[in-house]
């Protein structure tokens, strides 16, 4: 009960972006004499042979890897109210540090691999940092700095990557840093497939996926079991409250634009260390502006941001099977784009509720109402969430009350 | 949940409306009257179908083909981060798409291992090569683009009545520096003293110079304003911008891959389009189709396009180069001779 009350608000306003957002594009799709459902359809379908319902998954959970951290590098930030806007920047700059002295140094295996992810998460971390001394020396705001910021990691890495760092012969189409040696490869991981007994797919698994799930896993705990977390919730939640209880707001910024930095910095890893092996002027760009769009939908939850990039890495994949089919790929576009939308206006739907009934629950002084009238939504997790929703509220305060 | 259920049904009356009409969009290509079993599939660079030159170049060669070989085609566009190339390239060769054809050098880094994964299916990629991948069943469409921006740098140079012209290049990758470096040499072929302003709207890794006029306008501008009455342009997308600033400010430009004059539908820009360096992509798709047809795809090669097989070249719509054509007419015939050698680098 206490993990669906814990849940409960954090589904809510997701669940009924993304039903709105499958509602509105249905709707265009109609109007644009497309039947909806059969786009639908496509889109879920993976394919005949298990080979490439396998390989659908495969393409899926490695477009899903990059997303998820990129989400949670703005979710650590965001829990506290700082927008890092300059994720995009962070990782690019990262990737390329990391591709360039991945590439420069011979170690033994899982010691170069672990060379190259410290060196991203390093380079992304003091990006991420300028910002937040900037924020507590200057005042600056760090969303006009991290994007200015963004400008000048593109410039740099570009300038690297075609001067110092330039690995390709003169002339060749695509400008890449020198390749990193075998030794700073990241296995892949389909030999999964064997051991369930499933069909081993052509495209590779990232390994990266089981770091993500890794991170994924501390960045909760810290968030949600550590003293840090706390009051880094309570900075988000109240600067002035959290400043008057002892916590050090400057440091935290720091802190925290740190950890989201250092997040940051692994985004670009499963493809450096997974498939490219080298920093080219093709390397997968805007992974940092997504994550702002997932870390939204998952509603800075690691379990939610985990959700919203297999969702959006589902969507991705859709898009050449809706072209296969004579579908208009825009499909998938509309949707992401409404899902974002969708998702911003119901997260104040749900914040107004949860207040609301908690509000209610106050004024009798006892357990919130377990039903609530009127509003909208779908039905089942709705009226689960906005009962629960009012139940976690006065949790937190009571929690900040102690 | 009156309003959710209110709209859901509403999506499904107008679902339910949609579907009286075949929902089947529109059939690209189509089968031609022969219905020979040819199925040509074929990946788009970023921008996708409808940019009015690269990729829309590609599609004018594969509807000829279809129109003299009968079959089908069908093209797919990369997302706009182009993170699903090979998801592209797969999935054509999964539904027996052969021949499969790829436009532009991104495709340049995944191709080598899905040409591995599909020995049995026949490849093309549009400027990449081929023969440092070294498989059999890929071959690479190369344009001699530096050639064909020489002759666009003779007719700045003489054009130009300021003895300053401009270029602007989309994104600095070595594919645009060809043609950076063609135009600078064949203007300095005509006047040694001419200043040549050359600008790239963004740096290499950072696409959006293809794709922004807005830029593309800025840069031009500038160089306009700097004395430059001609300005050159290999930027993709943003080509449009530097025929806005050259109508802005009374100066001419020069288009890039097809036949701008024709393509840019608005009769102010037209004016100022002296000429479009060609890049025939779109005879090159053909003829590598009529080979697939044939049999004699040789496989494992580069097919390079240049000035000799007319690859590349000047457009001459609008007849604002009818009068130094001849001049024109010298410089490619001292290149196709050998006499002149263009650089491919600045």
């Amino acid at each position: 009960m206490s993990a669906l009350r814990r849940l409960g608000p954090t589904l809510l306003a997701p669940v009924l972006a993304v039903v709105a957002a499958i509602i509105i594009s249905g709707l265009v799709m109609a109007a644009l004499q497309v039947n909806p459902f059969d786009v639908y359809a496509v889109m879920v379908d993976f394919g005949d042979t298990p080979a490439q319902q396998m390989t659908a998954i495969v393409v899926i959970l490695n477009r899903a890897v990059p997303l998820f951290l990129a989400g949670l590098a703005v979710a650590v930030a965001f829990r506290m109210g700082l927008f890092n806007i300059g994720v995009e920047g962070q990782y690019r700059l990262a990737t390329i540090m990391a591709a360039a002295i991945g590439a420069a140094v011979a170690l033994p295996g899982p010691l170069h691999v672990l060379l190259i992810v410290v060196v991203a998460m390093a380079v992304a971390a003091i990006w991420a940092g300028i910002v937040a001394v900037l924020k507590v020396t200057r005042g600056v705001s760090e969303v006009i700095s991290s994007i200015m910021l963004n400008f000048i990691a593109l410039g740099i890495a570009s300038y690297l990557l075609t001067g110092p760092f330039r690995g390709s012969p003169e002339g060749a189409s695509i400008i890449s840093t020198a390749e990193i040696a075998e030794s700073g490869w990241m296995p892949s991981l389909n030999w999964v497939f064997d051991a369930l007994g499933l069909a081993n797919p052509p495209r590779q698994l990232s390994g990266f996926l089981l770091v993500a799930i890794v991170v994924g896993i501390v960045i909760s705990v810290l968030l949600d079991r550590t003293r840090f977390g706390f009051d880094l919730k309570a900075t988000g939640l109240s600067p002035s409250a959290a400043r008057a209880s002892g916590v050090d707001s400057r440091g935290m910024v720091i802190k925290t634009m740190l950890i989201s930095g250092a997040v940051a910095g692994l985004i670009g890893m499963p493809d450096l260390l997974g498939s490219t092996h080298s920093y080219t002027t093709d390397f997968t760009a805007g992974l940092g502006f997504l994550g702002i769009a997932v870390a939204l939908l998952g509603r800075n939850n690691p379990v939610g941001i985990a959700f919203a990039a297999l969702l959006f890495a589902f969507l991705d994949r859709a898009l050449v099977p809706l072209q296969i089919a004579d579908y208009p790929a825009s499909v998938v576009t509309i949707i992401q784009g409404t899902i974002v939308l969708a998702v911003v206006i119901s997260n104040e739907v749900a914040r107004r509720i949860a207040l609301r009934s908690a509000e209610r629950g106050m004024a009798q002084n006892g357990p919130p109402p377990a039903v609530g009238d009127g509003g909208s939504g779908p039905a089942q997790p709705a009226g689960a969430g906005r009962a629960t929703g009012a139940g976690q509220h006065t949790d937190e305060r009571q929690e900040a009350g102690a | 949940m009156k309003a959710a259920a209110l709209l859901l049904a509403g999506s499904m009356a107008l679902a339910a409306c949609a579907s009286d009409e075949d929902s089947g969009g529109s059939a690209n290509g189509g089968g031609g009257d022969s219905g020979g079993d040819l199925r040509i599939g074929l990946a788009f660079d970023t921008g996708g179908r409808g940019d009015r030159s690269f990729n829309d170049s590609a599609v004018a060669g594969l509807e000829a083909a279809v129109e003299e070989h009968g079959g089908e085609f069908r093209d797919l566009s990369p997302s706009a981060d182009g993170s699903n190339r090979v998801d592209l390239l797969t999935q054509l060769a999964d539904e027996g798409y052969n021949p499969v054809i790829a436009v532009g050098f991104a495709y340049g880094e995944v191709i080598g291992d899905v040409v591995e994964q599909y020995p049995d299916t026949t490849f093309a990629i549009i400027d990449s090569s081929a023969e440092e991948v070294g498989a059999d069943n890929l071959t690479g469409l190369l344009f001699a683009e530096h050639e064909g921006s020489f002759l666009a740098g003779v007719a700045a140079a003489l054009k130009s009545e300021t003895g300053h012209v401009g270029f602007v290049g989309g994104v600095e990758t070595p594919l645009i520096q060809k043609f950076e470096a063609g135009y600078v040499a064949g203007a300095q072929a005509v006047n040694p003293d001419i200043v040549v302003d050359t600008q790239y709207i963004s740096p290499a890794g950072d696409f959006s110079g293809f794709n922004d006029p807005a830029r593309g306008q800025i840069v031009a501008q500038g160089m306009y304003d700097a004395g430059a009455d001609i300005v050159y342009h290999a930027a993709g997308g943003s080509g449009v911008g530097v025929f806005q600033a050259a109508a802005a400010s009374g100066g001419r430009a020069i288009g890039v891959d097809s036949d701008q004059y024709q393509t840019v539908d608005d009769p102010a820009l037209q004016a100022v389009i002296m000429t479009s360096m060609l890049k025939r992509v779109d005879n090159a798709v053909e003829a590598f189709i009529g080979e697939f047809v044939d049999g004699n795809v040789s496989g494992g090669t580069d097919e390079v396009y240049d000035l000799s097989s007319e690859g590349v070249g000047l457009a001459t719509s609008g007849g604002f180069i009818d009068d130094i054509q001849g001049e024109i007419d010298d410089y490619r015939q001292q290149i196709i001779d050998g006499e002149i050698e263009v650089a491919t680098t600045p």
